[in-house]
């Protein structure tokens, strides 16, 4: 009975143990401890496609999570820790990716197909108030005389 | 008949976003191009795993061009990828492994067991080398020219027509 007791509390408490990835720091103040949050949720690990590497116990991604640590307390910017991870593993570990040349047309996409869209949007209300606006021929005029004189006598 | 061509172009957008979804489907995320490609070997300074005494550093690799394969004991591919290794040695090309998160027994014992198809190998047991190579899985494959300017990255398990097809017309590329 006791047995199972222990068994069902280990149960239990697997998920609340498999969630943390990752190790316990101590931080000297709060905005550390929050730097260290941003920076370890916006890193992608390299090993495994789609985590951060807040969020994987692979190998790798806790070493990075080491190095973020230890730069954050040698008084590094994000920046400059961000730098370093890229030069080492490349611009895929960044989940925002930066705003450079080549990704120009990642990031001006779309905006552009926004004012693209506004374009054509204008265009065509344009063109139906044109066309709706359009000179009417003779007989249509006298229909339409017709019509509102019929309107009037009546 | 142009208006009629112009309901098209949702079609065609759509089109052409599908090709590109779909051709994402079949990309290989680990085939990336090393972040050192074109740059200097990082610098380092370890102790090889025969010597714990001799120390060497980045400049082990100038001189001629070097095959640095990055493996480990406790890495099930780098024993599948063993006899392609030794296949390069023999070959005449230049090897240097860096034994990665191991320890110095296990290292060896491997070495022992698998063949040992490098002149030297560089100790790294916290992985710090790795590290700066952009290493986040063994095994790797860094060629060297004798510059020591990286010039060449395999991620993973060298098969047997790696050898013929993509490593040996490397090397001979930047001898």
């Amino acid at each position: 009975m006791a047995l199972i007791r222990l068994l069902l509390c280990a149960v239990l408490l697997l998920p609340a143990l498999a969630g943390a990835a990752g190790e316990v720091r101590e931080f000297d103040d709060p905005v550390t401890e929050q730097r260290y949050r941003d920076l370890t949720a916006t890193l992608r690990c390299p090993k495994c496609e789609n985590q951060a590497i807040d969020d994987s116990n692979s190998p790798i991604a806790g070493d990075m999570r080491d190095r973020v640590y230890a730069q954050l307390q040698d008084g590094r910017s994000d920046k400059e820790i961000l730098d370093f991870m890229v030069a080492r593993f490349g611009d895929y570990v960044l989940y925002n990716p930066r705003l450079e040349g080549r990704t120009l047309l990642l990031w001006g996409l779309p905006i552009g197909l926004v004012l693209v869209g506004l374009i054509v949007v204008v265009v065509l209300v344009r063109l139906h108030r044109h066309r709706s606006a359009r000179r009417l021929s003779d007989e249509e005029r006298a229909r339409l005389d017709d019509l509102i004189n019929r309107e009037r006598t009546e | 008949m142009k208006r009629r061509l112009l309901l098209l172009l949702p079609l065609v957008g759509f089109l052409t976003l599908g090709g590109f979804l779909y051709q994402g489907l079949s990309i290989n995320p680990f085939e990336r191009e090393s972040a050192l490609m074109a740059r200097d070997f990082p610098a380092f300074e370890l102790t090889t795993l025969e010597d714990p005494e001799r120390v060497v550093d980045a400049s082990l690799l100038e001189g001629e061009v070097t095959l640095v394969n990055v493996w480990g004991e406790w890495c099930p591919t780098c024993k599948q990828e063993m006899p392609q290794l030794l296949d390069l040695a023999e070959r005449g090309v230049r090897l240097v492994g860096v034994d990665y998160k191991d320890t110095r027994e296990k290292g060896r014992e491997f070495l022992a067991e698998f063949g040992n198809p490098f002149e030297v190998n560089v100790f790294d047991p916290e992985g710090t080398l790795g590290f700066d190579l952009g290493v986040y899985g063994a095994p790797e494959t860094f060629l060297v020219d004798a510059d020591g300017i990286i010039r060449y990255h395999h991620t993973g398990y060298i098969k047997p027509e790696d050898v013929r097809d993509t490593i040996l017309p490397e090397v001979e590329k930047w001898r």
